[in-house]
Order: structure tokens, then sequence, then C-alpha cells
């Protein structure tokens, strides 16, 4: 199953001062998967996530993803991860097409590779007539969908996305969430979230790992969860039973 | 070098379409245009009737009208050009939530400071070679004499100096963006540096050499000299000290040395009374050619700094 893996870690620790932000974190996650990575604030899910990217050094034990150590080949690792960062900024004064072209030439894309995939990007993120706004005018809902056409226009094998829909209305929030999915289904994405809003983390993920206080107290799919944790069968809970019940234990 | 392409054309784009560089430039414009043109009509005015001496129109640049000359203005001036462009290079992005994007794209870190140095770079010698183009065909108009070739190669060589000095105050602000978070606390640590190595270090130089070699009597042509090496020695760290130097030289063909008259020899005082001429183009080259050297060297020491910080810095999104 290892070989398999998209990501792989083993031990990975990250320490600050004396507080330990990551803590011995293992876990696999498989090709094509939606893996919500769940925790209260401060649970040290942006620092793994960094670790993962390579910018951020582990203090100790060992990452792997798509066969590259994050740490050593940080640029092969980057052209196939797209990153949605929790804070994410944009250049106010540029429009959205000019921020996903500038983008595509960071990535290397010829002019005509980066033409078309904008263009598919924009459609798909619903974002093709206001494609000539500056970005300054965008709403929040806006700019967290122009952060996935930025991933989309890199085509990668994996997604890394930080909190996406921190601060979106209920509305948005679904079609974020409806997204997420569609391009993760659409083009075989393996998908990291990191989130705490577990009603919508339960829709959509195929597997869930909990992290509390730098740890991950379990991972593995819903059903597995709820069996482990609640002895119940396969209808009667909600994750956010589930994580109650981690989150009283610790 | 993958990835600085992209980098230099959007931070050229930023800087040529801010107000920042349209108001530093139409500031700067003003300011030598007008300087030069009383410089020149002073130069008509003197010269009027007297035969001309060989090198009138690299006058325009030495000599000073009723306030500073242009070498002077760019020496004193010229740093905060560069401290302008640069302050808010990294810091503006962190705090606006871009770097962490930026740095998750397929490119090293180096890569983000070498592009926006050098875009800096680019606007920078745009602006002083401008400048230095319009100074020429306003002294044309003005001055009426056409410069010679040693003339040109000397303005050529003065140009080249002067972007790498403002380079370097470029790399001194972006090095202050990277340290600090704030892009208030940059400015200000930058100008403070700026005012120190400018300013402070001449007296400073002064009163130091004062100290170390005390002179009760004031006629001690050695203890004098001593306290002159000193003063030189220490007043050398200061960038402007060295750019000075370096331009006046340059720009002067009749200075020979970049060493004041009490600290020459006695042959090389006799030498410079006997040989009146001008000093050859290649000659003035080698006479400041340490001056350059140590311009770019304190320029790319700051950019090692610069490196190191960056490389070893947590990138968090907050």
């Amino acid at each position: 199953m290892e070989s398999t893996a998209v990501i792989v870690t083993r031990d990975l620790t990250k320490v600050y001062g004396h507080q330990k932000a990551v803590d011995r974190l293992t876990f696999n996650i498989k090709p094509g998967e939606i893996f919500g990575f769940l925790g209260p604030n401060g649970a040290g899910k942006t620092t793994t996530l960094l670790m993962l990217l390579g910018l951020t050094e582990p203090t100790s034990g060992h990452a792997q993803v798509l066969g590259y150590e994050p740490i050593r080949d940080p640029i092969n690792v980057k052209k196939q991860i797209g990153y949605l960062p929790e804070n994410m900024g944009f250049y106010n004064d540029l429009n959205a097409r000019q921020m996903l072209h500038y983008i595509a030439e960071l990535n290397g894309l010829s002019l005509d590779i980066a033409e078309a995939r904008i263009n598919v990007a924009l459609q798909e993120v619903g974002l093709s007539d206001e494609a000539e706004k500056k970005i300054g005018a965008f709403s929040r809902g806006m700019r967290q969908r122009l952060g996935i056409a930025e991933i989309l226009i890199k085509a990668p094998k994996v997604a890394f996305l930080d909190e996406p829909t921190l601060g979106l209305d209920p509305d948005a929030t679904n079609r974020m969430i409806e997204l997420i999915r569609q391009i993760s289904q659409e083009r075989q994405m393996t998908v990291m979230l990191s989130s705490h809003l577990l009603h919508q983390a339960q829709k959509i993920c195929h597997r869930i790992g909990i992290m509390i206080k730098g740890q991950m107290v379990a991972q593995g799919s819903m059903e597995e969860l709820a069996q482990e944790k609640l002895g119940v069968g396969t209808e009667a809970y909600t994750l956010e039973e589930i994580y109650m019940k981690y989150f009283k234990e610790t | 070098m993958s990835g600085i392409k992209p980098i230099l054309k959007k931070e050229l784009a930023d800087h040529f379409s801010s107000y920042r560089f349209i108001i530093l430039f139409a500031l700067i414009t003003m300011v030598s245009m007008i300087t030069v043109y009383m410089v020149g009509l002073n130069i008509q005015r003197e010269l009027n009737g007297v035969a001309k001496p060989r090198f009138v129109f690299l006058m325009l640049f030495t000599s000073s009208g009723t306030l500073f000359s242009l070498v002077d203005f760019v020496a004193f001036f010229g740093p905060l050009v560069g401290l302008i462009l640069g302050f808010d290079t990294i810091n503006r992005e962190r705090n606006e939530g871009t770097l962490s994007k930026l740095l998750s794209q397929p490119i090293f870190r180096d890569t983000i400071i070498n592009g926006k140095f050098l875009a800096g770079v680019v606007v920078i010698g745009v602006m002083i070679s401008s400048i230095v183009l319009l100074i020429s065909g306003l002294g044309l108009i003005v001055v009426g004499v056409i410069p010679g070739v040693e003339e040109v190669g000397r303005i050529l060589i003065y140009l080249i100096i002067s972007i790498v000095y403002v380079s370097f105050w470029l790399g001194i602000a972006i090095l202050f963006s990277i340290i600090f978070r704030s892009v208030a606390t940059s400015a200000l640590a930058a100008l403070a540096v700026w005012i120190f190595f400018s300013f402070f270090i001449s007296m400073g130089a002064n009163a130091i050499a004062g100290a170390l070699v005390s002179d009760t009597t004031q006629d001690d042509p050695e203890v004098v000299l001593k306290q002159i090496k000193i003063q030189r020695a220490l007043s050398l760290a200061s960038p402007l000290i060295l750019y000075v130097d370096a331009t006046a030289t340059i720009i002067d063909p009749m200075r020979k040395t970049t060493r004041t008259i009490i600290q020459m020899g006695m042959l090389e005082q006799l030498s410079m009374a006997r040989f009146a001429g001008p000093l050859s183009l290649s000659q003035s080259f080698f006479v400041v050619l340490p001056y350059i050297v140590s311009l770019l060297a304190i320029t790319i020491v700051s950019f090692a700094v610069s490196y190191l910080i960056f490389m070893r810095q947590e990138i968090r999104s907050i």
C-alpha cells in the first residue's frame, strides 16, 4: 500500500522552542482521495502542510510527496502540489486573468498552454465573467475560487487546501465544497483538505484524520472512526459526535 | 535561473506604474535640470572671451552652481532613491499574504530576491541614464560645447559607478525589508543606516582620529599626518565617501589621486606641480578601480546577508 501512496510521513515532528507543533505524525494518503485534515485551531495542521511543501523544515522524521522528499527536492514537490494558503493574498491591482498568467509563468508554462488552461480554470470556478475585473474588487468567495483556479492551471496531482471555506457565507461554502468534490473527481486529484468545519468535511472526505495538539489521534473512513469510537453502525452518527468524543479524551 | 523572468517582468511593471516612481523621477529630473541650467549659464558667462579649457563639458557635472554640483546631488540623494524603491520589497508581500503563494510555486527562494533586485537595478539604471542624457542635451544647448570621446567615456564610467552605488542602497533596503515585518520599521531602519553612513561617519572619523592621536602642540607635522591618515581610513567605511572620491576623480581629469595634498609624498607633489596636464582616461580609471571594487563588494555582502536570512526564515501565512 505504501508504494502507491501519494503522501507518506513517518514520525514527522516540528518543534518551535519548547512547543511541539507537530508530534510524530505518521500517515498515508492514497491517490485520488479527499483526505479531511481536521482539528481545532493551532493543532498543527498548517505546519504539517508547510512541511509537506518544503517551506518549513521538520525537526525530525520523514515525509515523501509523490516519491520526492520536500526538504531535498522542494522544486519537484512544488511542481506537483497546488497550495491554497489559509490567508491567501492577491495582487489587488491585477485582474484575475493577469494573476493567473503570472502563476502560469512562474510554473514555466508556455503562453498557449497557459491561455488554454486559464480559460478552462476560469470556467470551472465560475469566474469567466469577472476575469477582467481587478482582484481588489473581489468578494471573499470570489477570491477563494480564484485561488482554486490558480491551483487548476498548475494541473497538479495533489492539492493542499488550508481552510478553503473560512469566512465564507453558507451559500459560498456549499459552492466551494461542491467545486472541490468536482475537481477532485474530474481530474483524479488527491486533495488534502484542512478544516474545522466538520459538517462540510463529512460530506466530501473519503478519509479523515483528526489532529489535536500536534498529534494525529485518529484516522480512517467515517465508518471506521464511528465503529471505533461510538460502537454504532453506519447510520446514526455525525462526524461532529466522533470528533467531540476524541476532543474530550485528549 | 528559471522563474526569474516573470518576477522581473511583474516587478518592472509595478515600478513603472507606481506613483512612487513617477514622483521620484519627476523630483529628480526637476532638481537636476535646474541645477544644470544654472551651472551651464555660469560656465557660459565665465568662458566668455577666455580660451576654453579642455574639458568644459565635464564641468557641467562637477562645478557647483548656487547650491551643489550634480555629482554631489547624486551622492547625497541617490541612496534615497534606492531606499525608497526597496524598503517594502519582501515585507509588503508577506503582509499581503502573497509571499506564501509565491513560495509555493516551483521557484527557488533566492529567485524572488534576485528578480526584485534586478528590477530595482533596471529602474535605477533607467532613471540615472535618462537624467545624465538629459543633462548632456541641456548642456549642449546652454554651453554649446560638444563632448569628446574621452569625455563620453568618463561620463559612461560615472554612470556605471552611480548605478552600483544606488543599487547598494537598494540592496540594504531589501535586506531590511526581509528582517522587519513592518514596512514602516524597515523604512526607518534603512533611513537610519543611510544617515549614519553618509553623515555621521565623516564626523565621527574626525573625533576618533583626534582622540587616538592627541596633538597638544598642533604643529607637529607627524601628528597631523597621522591624524589625517586615521581619519581617511575610517571615513572609507562610508559608501558616500567611496562614491564621492571615485566619481570626483573619474569625472575631473585634473585630479590625479583620491588623496589629499597633505597625504602626498614629496615626489608626488613635485610631479603634480610639474605635469599639470590632465590624466588619461585609463589612468583615471586605475585610480578609482579600488573604489569601484569596494562598492561592488559591499553590495555583494549586503546581498549575501539577505540570502542567508531569507533562506532560514519561517514562512507562515499569518
